[in-house]
């Protein structure tokens, strides 16, 4: 008895010790969903160059918004649109207004041996639903995810929205509406073009670009918060930087001038 | 394989069973023993969490002890931290969501004793902190190390919590759970696959372990 009683006090007391040895830790960094490939590049580029590490944590915008408003200790936002990161700073929890980083595109992908078949105007998806055989179709939470709005907005463009949306399967980020589309789970999805185009993609389905015109701009907004120490300004910095941006025109997106 | 976040889970596991299973002793104890006007709600106040969406507990503390909370306010002007996203923050969550896996079969364990045992042993001038540190912890020692067993595992397969109060944060409150989540989301799905694996292995042998002892209990009661 005595024994189990000092081990847990011993446990207990190591668990103090480790949370304060924590306080050493590179920047935590919370990037959209979206950005899963090209960050998780730069942030290795970074290293490379510079000798400082960051830690990424993806997830949908909204929830990321939602979690620094109550406190979690970001020091660097990358969102997939403006409103959220604009949220942040009217609330006074940012450093300034920030910078656009990158502009995103959609794409829609069908997976191996789905009925689908993908267009930019979104012909084959109009085809398939008037057969009634669509099955699932992926897209972003609408509410949490900028990719999620900008799939609404495409689907209403073409006139499909209130057909499809019995069908749809929301994922609560990008990532996860682009997993639901190239397991097989779904018939296909529109999803972040960035994420189309990472490792493994292209043999696991056909895809085509949506034209930026059938959305609302994804212009994508990065801010520094309020408890931003150097390493996080310098990334930040690095964001804007030409090898960070060629990186991301490697992935899709669209640099700002 | 993320062992950063392997630690974390241990540690969560570690950590909630430090904390709860003194208290779950006691209170165990206290339900097993005394008769008292309300236990009835008592007993169903314990078992709640177990039957609780995590959301509904994520919920609570995230409004009571977020940063935009006066309560939340004043642990952060205290501690320079807010209570979500942190690992204490984590381990109170835990702990709560983990009462009911502590209480009851201490409760058990206790309840198993029969009255005449613990009359003998007063009868033998034993004090009461005598009878129950040699008479009783002893024998309801398989409903205790049931609960610990429970809470471990339990803790260690948390995730709607985790994610709501924990936020996903590396060497902070990113929990094996978490991380398969993670990694699935990243089109990771080896990793994914590998800490799966992992965590279903301990979940098995942890139930064959709880098994085996719950037999033994159950062998001493008949």
């Amino acid at each position: 008895m005595s024994r189990l009683i000092a081990l847990l006090s011993a446990l207990a007391f190591a668990v103090v010790l480790d949370g304060t040895a924590s306080a050493q830790r590179p920047p935590t960094i919370a990037a959209a969903a979206n950005l899963n490939f090209a960050l998780t590049e730069i942030a290795g580029q970074f290293k490379a160059d510079r000798g400082m590490s960051v830690e990424v944590v993806f997830g949908a915008s909204g929830t990321l918004t939602r979690q620094i408003q109550d406190g979690a200790p970001f020091e660097l936002f990358l969102a997939a649109d403006e409103e959220f990161p604009n949220q942040l700073t009217k609330a006074g929890l940012t450093r300034d207004a920030g910078i656009v980083y990158a502009t995103g595109r959609l794409a829609i992908f069908a997976p191996n041996g789905s009925p689908l078949t993908v267009d930019e105007r979104l012909n084959g998806l109009a085809r398939l639903i008037k057969s009634g055989k669509s099955g699932r179709f992926a897209i972003a939470n609408p509410d949490v995810a900028p990719y999620g709005k900008a799939a609404e907005a495409v689907l209403k463009k073409r006139g499909l929205w209130d057909a499809i949306r019995p069908q749809l399967v929301l994922g609560d980020t990008i990532a996860q509406a682009a997993q639901f589309a190239t397991t097989g789970n779904a018939t296909g999805g529109l999803i972040a073009y960035s994420l189309v185009l990472g490792p493994g993609f292209a043999e696991r389905g056909k895809y085509a670009l949506i034209p930026e015109s059938d959305h609302p701009p994804l212009r994508q907004r990065m801010v520094l918060l309020k408890r931003a120490g150097a390493t996080a300004r310098q990334f930040y910095t690095y964001l804007q930087g030409e090898t960070a941006r060629s990186i991301l025109r490697r992935h899709g997106y669209g640099v700002p001038q | 394989m993320d062992w950063t976040a392997l630690r974390v889970s241990l540690w969560l596991g570690a950590g909630t069973i430090a904390i709860l299973l003194p208290c779950g002793i006691w209170f165990g104890r206290l339900l097993a023993v005394h008769q008292f006007r309300g236990k009835v709600l008592v007993e169903a106040l314990v078992t709640v969490p177990l039957v609780l969406p995590p959301t509904v507990l994520g919920f609570y503390l995230l409004v009571l002890f977020g940063a935009r909370s006066p309560l939340g306010q004043a642990f952060q002007s205290l501690a320079g931290q807010t209570l979500p996203f942190s690992f204490e923050g984590l381990l109170l969550a835990s702990a709560i969501a983990n009462i009911p896996f502590v209480v009851q079969p201490i409760q058990r364990g206790f309840e198993a004793i029969p009255s005449d045992v613990r009359d003998a042993a007063a009868c033998c001038g034993l004090t009461p902190w005598q009878r129950f540190a040699r008479i009783e912890v002893p024998l309801a020692w398989p409903g205790i190390l049931t609960a610990a067993i429970l809470t471990f595992a339990h803790t260690l397969g948390e995730f709607g919590v985790v994610l709501m109060v924990g936020g996903n944060l590396p060497g902070e409150t990113r929990t094996l759970s978490v991380a398969i989540y993670d990694r699935m989301q990243a089109f990771d799905d080896r990793s994914a696959g590998i800490m799966a694996a992992t965590l279903l292995a301990i979940a098995v042998v942890t139930l064959m372990l709880t098994t085996t002892l719950s037999r033994r209990v159950g062998l001493r009661r008949g």
